[in-house]
C-alpha cells in the first residue's frame, strides 16, 4: 500500500460554468459527497484534505520577488487536495477516475507520496 | 449529513432578497455574483469537510460577510440602497443593518417585494414569470427555456429585459403604496400562470412540472403568510393549487406522460394536499366578493372531494362553470362547461354544448376542443367521426406530451373500429 496525493486542478471559466445555476451547483456537490463516501467507505481515505484560496503570493528567485494572484499564467489552478491510500499508483488512478471534477472539465494530478523506508 | 432536495436553489432567491435589501435593486447583478460565490466556496469547502450541520445558515453567513466586504470597500463609489444609504456609511450601523437584512421576517418581506417588482405591469406576462422564476427561484435561463420549451438564448433575452426594468425601478416595490391592489392581481396571475406551466405544461420531464407547481405554492404562500396580502382572493388561488396538486402524482407517470383526470388512481392523489386545499378554501370565503379563483377552487375542490368519475357532482360543477362564465367568460371555460355537461347528462348533450360555444374561433388552436369533440363522439360510437378529431387535435398538440396523448387516442380509436 502506498500513499498518493489528488492534486484537483480547475480552470476558472470551468469552475464558473459548473456553478452556472444552483442546480447545477446541487448536483455538483452530491457527486462529489457521493465520490469521496465511496473512498472512505472502501477504506482509501487517508485525509480529506482542504481547500485552497485561488489567490495568494509567488515568491520566485533568487530576487526572492513577489507576485500575486491569481496566478494567471497557469490554466488549471489547484482547488484543492486530498490524501488516499491505494496498493499501487495503477489503483490511484483507477479510483481518481470517479472524481466529479473530471465531468466538470477540470483535472486530477496523481502523484505517489515518496515512501521514506526506501 | 445530506444535502436537503433544491438547497441550493432555495437559498438562492432568499439570498439574493437579502442581499438586495442592502445593496438596493439596482445591483442586483452584484446580488447574484455575491450567492454565487457563496454557491462556489461551499462546493468547495464542503466536499472535502463535509456539509454543516445547518447548509442554509453557513451559506448565509458567508453571503453576509461578503456584503460587509463589498459594502466598506465601495460605498464612497457605488451607491447601495438608497433607503439605507445613512445606516451604511457608519461603522456603527453597517453590522446591524446587514444581519437585519439576514432576519427570517425582512427575508421573506423582501422576497414579497421582489416579486410585487417582478410582476411590473411595463413588462409582458411571460417576462414576469421568467424573472420570478430566475431572481425568486433560483432557475438559470437554460432550465427556464427547456421547461417552457424555447432557447437558451430567447429566455436570456427575456430575463435580461426583466433585470433591466427591475434595475431601473431603483428600489423594490413599496407595500404601502397605491398601486398595491392592482400589483397585487398581477402577482397572483403571474402565480397562477407559473403554476399552470406545471400543471398543463410543455416539458416532457415530471419532475421538471412539479417543482414548477410546488414553487408556485412555495410563492403563493408566502403571501398567505402576510396579512397585507392575504386577502381571500389570494388565499382562494393558494386553495386551487393544493387542490390541483394534489391530483399531480396520478396525473403524470414517470415519463411525464398524461393520464386525464376521469382515467387518474384516485388512490394516488395526496390526501395532504386536498386536507389543507380544502381548508384555504374555507378561509378565503370570509370576503364579500366571489373571484374567478374562488370558483375554480371550488369546481377544483368537487372533484378532489368525489371518489370516482360516477360519484361526482357534475350537476354542481356545471353549475359552478356557469357562475364561472358570469366572472371570468372565455372559451376555455366554456369547453370545460360542456365537458361537464356531457358528463352529466351524456355525450349528444355534451356535443351540442360544445357546438354551442360562441367564439369558437378563439378556439381554432387548442387541441383539446376537437379532442373534446372527439371523445363524445367516441362514445356515441361515431369511431370514424371520433379519429378524425382526435387527428386534428394531433396536428394541434403544442408539445410531446400532449401530442403522445393524442395519438394514443387516435390509435384507440382505430383499435376499438376493429373490435366492433
Amino acid at each position: 500500500m502506498g500513499q498518493f496525493l489528488y492534486l484537483y486542478r480547475m480552470t476558472d471559466a470551468a469552475r464558473q460554468e459548473n456553478m452556472g445555476s444552483p442546480e447545477r451547483a446541487q448536483q455538483s456537490m452530491q457527486r462529489w459527497m457521493a465520490w469521496m463516501n465511496e473512498l472512505d467507505k472502501k477504506g482509501h481515505l487517508k485525509d480529506r484534505g482542504q481547500p485552497l484560496e485561488r489567490t495568494g503570493k509567488v515568491v520566485r528567485g533568487q530576487q526572492k520577488t513577489v507576485t500575486d494572484g491569481p496566478f494567471t499564467e497557469t490554466k488549471d489552478l489547484v482547488g484543492g487536495f486530498t490524501l488516499v491510500e491505494a496498493r499501487d499508483i495503477d489503483q490511484a488512478v483507477e479510483l481518481s477516475r470517479g472524481c466529479p471534477i473530471l465531468e466538470g472539465g477540470g483535472s486530477v494530478e496523481v502523484r505517489p507520496v515518496m515512501k521514506m523506508d526506501m | 449529513m445530506e444535502l436537503s432536495e433544491h438547497l441550493f436553489r432555495r437559498e438562492s432567491g432568499r439570498l439574493v432578497a437579502a442581499l438586495t435589501r442592502i445593496f438596493g435593486v439596482h445591483n442586483l447583478a452584484l446580488a447574484e455574483d455575491v450567492v454565487q460565490d457563496a454557491f462556489c466556496r461551499a462546493l468547495e469547502v464542503w466536499k472535502v469537510r463535509g456539509i454543516p450541520d445547518n447548509p442554509g445558515a453557513w451559506l448565509m453567513a458567508v453571503a453576509k460577510h461578503r456584503a460587509l466586504d463589498i459594502v466598506r470597500r465601495e460605498r464612497t463609489a457605488r451607491t447601495f440602497a438608497p433607503e439605507l444609504t445613512r445606516v451604511l456609511e457608519s461603522e456603527w450601523t453597517l453590522a446591524p443593518a446587514v444581519e437585519e437584512a439576514f432576519a427570517g421576517s425582512t427575508i421573506r418581506d423582501e422576497q414579497l417585494r421582489m416579486m410585487f417588482s417582478c410582476c411590473d405591469r411595463r413588462l409582458p406576462e411571460e417576462v414576469q414569470v421568467a424573472l420570478v422564476l430566475n431572481v425568486l427561484c433560483g432557475f438559470a435561463a437554460p432550465e427556464i427555456a427547456a421547461a417552457f420549451l424555447t432557447t437558451r438564448a430567447a429566455m436570456e433575452k427575456r430575463i435580461s429585459r426583466g433585470k433591466k426594468t427591475l434595475a431601473e425601478s431603483k428600489r423594490l416595490f413599496d407595500l404601502a403604496d397605491a398601486e398595491f391592489p392592482a400589483r397585487l392581481s398581477a402577482v397572483r396571475r403571474a402565480l397562477y400562470l407559473l403554476f399552470n406551466e406545471g400543471y398543463h405544461g410543455a416539458s416532457a420531464e415530471a419532475a421538471v412540472r412539479t417543482e414548477l407547481c410546488a414553487e408556485a405554492i412555495r410563492l403563493t404562500m408566502l403571501l398567505v403568510e402576510v396579512a397585507q396580502t392575504a386577502s381571500p382572493e389570494t388565499l382562494a388561488l393558494a386553495a386551487l393549487m393544493h387542490l390541483h396538486a394534489a391530483k399531480l402524482p396520478a396525473r403524470l407517470d414517470a415519463a411525464g406522460d398524461l393520464n386525464p383526470l376521469l382515467e387518474q388512481d384516485r388512490s394516488r392523489w395526496d390526501a395532504g394536499l386536498v386536507q389543507e386545499g380544502l381548508q384555504l378554501l374555507d378561509r378565503s370565503a370570509s370576503g364579500d366578493e366571489i373571484s374567478a379563483f374562488h370558483v375554480e377552487a371550488a369546481i377544483a375542490a368537487a372533484h378532489a372531494t368525489a371518489h370516482s368519475v360516477e360519484e361526482t357532482h357534475w350537476d354542481a360543477i356545471v353549475g359552478l362553470y356557469d357562475r364561472l362564465m358570469t366572472i371570468a367568460p372565455s372559451p376555455i371555460v366554456a369547453l370545460n362547461r360542456a365537458i361537464a355537461v356531457g358528463q352529466r347528462d351524456g355525450p349528444e348533450e355534451g356535443l351540442e354544448s360544445l357546438h354551442a360555444i360562441a367564439d369558437t374561433d378563439r378556439l381554432g388552436h387548442y387541441p383539446f376542443y376537437p379532442a373534446a369533440i372527439a371523445e363524445f363522439e367516441r362514445r356515441r360510437g361515431n369511431l370514424d367521426e371520433a379519429r378524425e378529431h382526435f387527428s386534428t387535435a394531433v396536428r394541434l398538440a403544442r408539445s410531446p406530451v400532449e401530442r403522445r396523448y393524442l395519438e394514443a387516442r387516435v390509435r384507440e380509436c382505430g383499435a376499438e373500429r376493429i373490435r366492433t
